[in-house]
């Protein structure tokens, strides 16, 4: 199932936790091998991680991560304008309708089906808050699995070859994408919406009580 | 939406505090709600703020203590997505009667919030509140997400530059891509053409556009292309070089802005 978490609320759910950031750490610093910090824990994590970003994330039925990424408003400090100006010739994107996204992650195990869903969180997140565009930080690798699940991002820049290649794109706010991404992740409307409003609308009963 | 250009203009010059007090009454008469909030917060639970509500409720807020127990300030500190107030943690005791004294002095059953953090743990939050039924509201909140969204941006931005020591971020010039773009609005150019053009996707042009409108702060394109002729970051050819005098882009604003619009 699909989770919307902020940081803050992540321990919570303390197997989920923990084996995203281990995941983390074997996508990014074990096989793509970038330049990323793994602590004692063997947790992957940076300073946007400090930050309270929203995750969304695919949880296995044994509670654990089958995926994860992160989102950032462009408004804030932002991996993208930080670390990437050079792949965007000295762009800074800016707006409260973008959001960045990175550290798309999938575990190990993970089917192309939670990459669907994944990208179709994305779409949702775009379609409830208003976006009009997602901007994100990836490895060529993930440009064919974005393309195998009908939503590749159109690439601005990139820098590197081969394994340490890595490039910035935008997804755009398509409404028409959300059916083929639904039906790449095999997952109906009608869950995606539940889910979502199980993350973003909790309490609605004890809030009618209380009026 | 007219109107709301007016409201950008006149917080564009705003030079006091207290026009911002005014505006935010004309915002309430505006969108036809109950109540308009701007409030400012910082990490040590200093507050500052303008808005609609009764004098009576912002004092008893600061007396009580409510700052502790606001679900809604509790719950924007940890997020930036904007907030139905409905979706927001009121299951304890505290914040249940905290919700029917807030009823009780006017404030309304619905409120949406903009969340906007700032560095070192800020932040300001946008409010609607209003009377009405979940479905009433719903529509409400989905019809201006987006104009309050920018709005509360926009507003935050002046409100921190009238307020001395909490110096906003440097406005950011437009990158090489933002300028080109409007530029080429500025001349005329249909999307598709300036797409072509900068030998980018349309999707991708509005990107730079999006950027660039919120760098300005602009409700759409036609006032960004506006804006940026008359601050001087862009020129546009044509109409320097047909001006017989005074600012070209000032002479020319009206035409340029009905041309950005097509």
């Amino acid at each position: 199932m699909l989770r919307y978490i902020y940081a803050n609320e992540l321990s919570q759910y303390p197997v989920l936790q923990t084996s995203m950031f281990r995941d983390r750490a074997i996508q990014f610093s074990e096989r793509l091998k970038w330049a990323v910090t793994v602590d004692e824990k063997g947790w992957e994590r940076d300073e946007y991680d400090d930050m309270n970003p929203l995750y969304v994330i695919w949880q296995n039925p044994d509670g654990t991560h089958g995926g994860s990424m992160r989102f950032l408003p462009t408004t804030e400090r932002t991996m993208v304008n930080d670390h990437f100006a050079e792949l965007l010739n000295g762009e800074d994107i800016r707006s409260p309708f973008i959001w960045e996204c990175t550290r798309f992650c999938l575990g190990q195990k993970s089917s192309p089906r939670v990459a669907g869903a994944m990208m179709l969180a994305g779409g949702e997140l775009m379609r409830a808050f208003s976006l009009t565009h997602l901007l994100g930080v990836f490895d060529p690798r993930m440009v064919r699995i974005y393309s195998m699940i009908g939503a590749s991002p159109e690439v601005l820049g990139s820098s590197g070859e081969g394994r340490d290649k890595i490039s910035v794109g935008l997804w755009p706010f398509r409404p028409e994408d959300r059916l083929k991404v639904l039906r790449r992740a095999g997952l109906s409307s009608e869950i995606s919406e539940h889910w979502f409003n199980r993350s973003f609308g909790r309490q609605i009963q004890e809030f009618q009580q209380a009026a | 939406m007219l109107e709301l250009d007016q409201f950008l203009q006149a917080l564009e010059q705003a030079d006091a505090l207290d026009q911002i007090q005014d505006l935010i009454v004309g915002l309430r008469d505006h969108f036809q709600v109950d109540h308009v909030v701007y409030h400012w917060v910082s990490a040590d639970g200093e507050q500052y703020g303008f808005g609609t509500y009764d004098l009576a409720w912002v004092q008893h807020y600061v007396e009580k203590d409510y700052l502790r127990i606001d679900p809604v300030v509790i719950g924007c500190f940890q997020r930036f997505d904007p907030v139905d107030w409905k979706r927001l943690d009121w299951s304890s005791k505290a914040a249940q009667a905290f919700r029917k004294d807030a009823i009780a002095h006017g404030i309304g059953n619905q409120g949406f919030s903009i969340p906007i953090r700032g560095p070192s743990g800020q932040l300001a939050l946008l409010t609607a509140s209003h009377s009405t039924d979940d479905a009433t509201w719903a529509t409400f909140t989905e019809a201006h997400q987006r104009d309050w969204i920018l709005i509360a941006h926009y507003l935050n931005q002046k409100a921190l530059e009238l307020e001395k020591g909490r110096a906003p971020e440097p406005v950011r010039a437009l990158s090489p891509r933002e300028t080109d773009a409007l530029t080429y609005l500025g001349m005329g150019y249909s999307r598709g053409q300036v797409a072509d053009l900068l030998n980018i996707s349309e999707h991708t042009l509005r990107a730079y556009i999006e950027s660039a409108r919120f760098k300005l702060g602009a409700l759409n394109t036609t006032h960004a292309v506006a804006r940026a002729i008359s601050e001087g970051l862009i020129v546009v050819g044509g109409a320097a070089r047909a001006a017989t005098g005074g600012w070209p882009g000032r002479d020319t604003e009206g035409k340029i802005a009905k041309s950005a619009a097509r």
